[in-house]
């Protein structure tokens, strides 16, 4: 008996152990950001590509360069607000180093060791050069600060214990490339795989939050409520590559009605990329897999 | 069996309730936004070299697309034809919250497709960069404004 409870006790402090570990946050190693150089013009770039503005800026405001945050994104874990990310070194992250951007960005890990929410789409993120992370640190130095804290997340328990986010990352942090392209396509996977995430919205996810990347870019229902995300995969999509790099041109769909909501914003990113990348992306969108089939 | 044919009688009834005509003045906003894409259409495909230019055809879109932005808004956003009122529309409630911004951006519209007007029968090359104005300008409705499919 005492030997099955000495067992018991061994266990629990087994996996608890296991759990703590699983859970912890995982830095990027020091090593790969000492000696680089960002560059903000070429970090502007980074910065259009990858929108971060467009969940960054005040609701509403005209002006998509201050970064004060407090944009809502409803979930079923809860609505989540979107932080003040300004040069501000007291309410934004303007005494960050660029490793602990790149520690953000790419691994979703705050400066305190704390993991950030998925809503933050590190996970497509993980996915970018680490020269675009410095190049990126560099540009975001250039913005206006805003001494406007950042507004907390309305999440409710048990989803309000970060440490559980470490159990989060370890199903669903996948830092490899979703689909398999030939060399061609690689600009264009880079671009709607790692920087433009498209398929934080345009991928269904299962009851944890997690993208079903067997499902990849299938659509999915719209979080913030009404409607939802259409499908980009051969079986729903009609349009052909020059209407998809249009409509990130010009919001012009095939039949002329324009792009509304939140994608409104992607394509007025996508406006300010150039034609090469725009055609890039929409190639990678023509060879994407119906669902299933990957 | 009579007591059937009735039943199907009320559903029927029912049924055609629930495809109630839309009020005119959600048709008619409705029909000047197709009126817009069928001249924005026009436009676009020149830009993209889908149709073949022609300075008239151009110029005649782009006068409409004037004219459409001429017209007073005030008849076609009566209060209770938003989306939670009624079915069969996209318009947000928060419209009516702030019309005069929704007001202002019509308005942009309306500088856009002067733009377009002045440029549209000088060549083809003039047509892109108006579209990406006129584009904008739907956008910077749209993103706020209307409700996604």
């Amino acid at each position: 008996m005492r030997g099955l409870l000495k067992l018991l006790v061994a266990a629990a402090v087994v996996s608890a152990a296991t759990g703590l570990w699983l859970t912890a946050p995982n830095r990027v190693a020091p090593e790969r950001f000492a000696n680089l150089t960002g560059d903000s013009i070429k970090g502007e770039h980074v910065f259009t590509a990858s929108g971060c503005a467009s969940c960054h800026h005040v609701p509403g405001a005209e002006d998509k360069l201050t970064l004060s945050g407090g944009m809502a994104f409803p979930s079923d874990f809860g609505t989540f607000y979107a932080p003040n990310i300004s040069p501000d070194s007291e309410q934004g992250i303007g005494g960050w180093t660029l490793l602990e951007l790149a520690n953000a960005v790419t691994r979703g890990v705050s400066p305190e060791g704390q993991h950030y929410y998925p809503a933050f789409p590190y996970n497509a993120y993980n996915k970018m050069m680490d020269q675009d992370i410095a190049d990126l640190h560099a540009y975001l130095q250039t913005l206006p600060a805003s001494a406007v804290p950042s507004k907390p997340h309305d999440v409710g328990f048990p989803f309000n214990i970060r440490r559980s986010l470490g159990g989060w990352k370890f199903l669903f942090f996948n830092d490899q490339w979703v689909i398999d392209v030939p060399p061609e396509l690689e600009r264009g996977r880079y671009l709607a795989e790692a920087q433009a995430h498209c398929a934080e919205c345009h991928t269904p996810r299962n009851i944890l939050g997690g993208l079903d990347t067997g499902r990849w870019m299938a659509g999915a229902p719209n979080p913030s409520g009404k409607g939802s995300i259409p499908a980009l995969t051969p079986n729903k999509l009609t349009w052909s590559a020059e209407d998809v790099a249009y409509y990130l041109e010009s919001g012009f769909t095939p039949d002329y009605d324009s792009v509304g909501g939140h994608m409104a914003e992607v394509v007025e990113n996508f406006s300010h990329l150039s034609a090469e990348d725009r055609t890039a992306v929409a190639a990678y969108i023509k060879a994407l897999p119906a669902p299933g089939t990957k | 069996m009579k007591k059937t044919l009735a039943t199907v009688a009320v559903l029927a009834t029912l049924a055609t309730g629930a495809v109630a005509e839309l009020p005119q003045a959600v048709k008619a906003r409705q029909g000047q936004f197709n009126l817009m894409a069928l001249n924005l259409g026009i436009l676009g495909g020149m830009a993209k070299g889908q149709i073949d230019y022609s300075a008239e055809a151009a110029q005649a879109a782009a006068d409409n697309l004037v004219a459409v932005s001429s017209i007073h808004q005030a008849a076609l956003w009566p209060e209770g034809t938003d989306n939670m009122s009624i079915d069969g529309t996209r318009a947000q409630p928060v419209i009516w919250e702030n019309i005069d911004d929704v007001m202002a951006k019509w308005g942009a519209f309306g500088e856009a497709a002067l733009a377009m007007q002045a440029a549209a029968g000088t060549g083809k090359d003039a047509i892109g960069p108006n579209m990406g104005k006129l584009g904008g300008s739907c956008k910077g409705c749209h993103d706020t404004y209307r409700a996604p499919q």
